[in-house]
């Protein structure tokens, strides 16, 4: 992974601000106008102001923020509500795990990667899982850090803001609000991937997941990914072996 | 939070919601140490995590929770496809298949019916 840097802020410092600078517009608003739809929620589901915008920074995952007001709604169990939070961030061990690597070769001190590791959430991990590859070792983790920290900020003033307006606001800006959020990360991930394990792995996911939610809503996301993400792999690598081993094409 | 009184407060069941969630992230950063790169461990595991991530866009898509479930699907997905048309069609511009994406879903919403 080192040696092949094509982009390089020129130190640490720099690639902080110069992530931060890069989240800050089309990201950083993204990230905001989601919030907005949280926030709206959260009033209108009668949590208190604080609660809603203590969990963004604190939980740092939409559909377990959601997840987690609409149990607290319906009154469910307390541990039913740890457990559904919990079970909808599995998907950050895979990618915590297929970031980290990256992170991890200029030996930073670990605290620093734990630290670091709270601010995993699909928008800065997608930003950064296309630019480590092609930063200096030393320059990724400032970087991811530089690139996430303004999403923060945008995220918690969606949150007060859509707290705020929820009484006012037309219902059709708020469903626009909104939809940005699935939109922008199918663009995202339409536009960006280019390997083919992981190419093979979002058209898997994409078609599976609507297919296990209907199946088990609680158990879907660790089932399309593990089933999905081990047929890519399995496709992948037939794919790589097929041409030594067959000889043509 | 329920009548039944020993359940504890919300800021508490946020706590725990907080660990739980942050559980996988550092268990991520304690596993990780371990995985050689450029192996297959390595590929796999990112595999995974995409077909997990696609897999949850997609749901956020086809079946929504929230006030979204209000719009229909034929809606949602038409507003997608005009999102990835325009997003190609003017060189990958984002700022643009957004707009028009949301855009197209909301005046479908609104109109079409």
């Amino acid at each position: 992974m080192s040696g092949a840097a094509t982009h390089a802020y020129g130190g640490p410092r720099a690639a902080l601000r110069g992530g931060a600078r890069e989240a800050l517009g089309l990201p950083a608003f993204v990230l905001a106008a989601s919030y907005v739809g949280f926030g709206a929620l959260a009033q209108q589901s009668g949590l208190g102001l604080w609660l809603a915008l203590a969990s963004t920074p604190a939980v740092w995952a939409l559909p377990g923020q959601v997840v987690l007001v609409e149990m607290l709604v319906l009154r469910a169990e307390w541990l039913a509500v740890v457990a559904g939070v919990s079970l909808s961030a599995a998907r950050f061990l895979p990618m915590t795990l297929a970031l980290l690597p990256y992170l991890r070769e200029a030996r930073p001190a670990s605290w620093r990667l734990y630290a670091a590791a709270q601010l995993v959430a699909v928008t800065g991990w997608a930003a950064a899982m296309r630019q480590c590859p092609q930063l200096p070792p030393e320059e990724r983790l400032s970087y991811f850090v530089g690139f996430t920290l303004p999403l923060v900020a945008g995220a918690a003033f969606g949150t007060a803001t859509g707290f705020a307006l929820a009484d006012v606001m037309p219902r059709a800006v708020m469903l626009a609000l909104v939809f940005v959020n699935p939109i922008y990360f199918m663009l995202v991930f339409v536009g960006d991937v280019r390997q083919r394990p992981a190419v093979l792995a979002l058209a898997i996911g994409a078609i599976a997941g609507p297919l296990a939610h209907a199946l088990t809503p609680s158990w879907s996301l660790l089932l399309t990914g593990l089933v999905g993400g081990t047929a890519a792999f399995l496709i992948d690598r037939a794919w790589r072996s097929g041409p030594r081993r067959g000889g043509s094409s | 939070m329920s009548g039944a009184g020993g359940d504890p407060s919300p800021w508490v069941i946020l706590a725990l919601c907080v660990a739980g969630t942050y559980l996988w992230r550092g268990l991520g950063v304690a596993l990780s140490g371990r995985i050689d790169p450029y192996g297959a461990v390595f590929r796999w595991v990112g595999c995974v995590a995409y077909a997990m991530l696609a897999g949850l866009i997609s749901r956020m898509i086809v079946s929504p929770v929230g006030p979204l479930a209000q719009t229909g699907l034929a809606d949602r997905l038409a507003g997608c496809a005009v999102a990835v048309a325009l997003f190609f069609l003017l060189r990958r511009n984002l700022v643009v298949g957004v707009a028009g994406g949301v855009t197209a879903t909301m005046l479908l919403a609104t109109y079409a019916r």
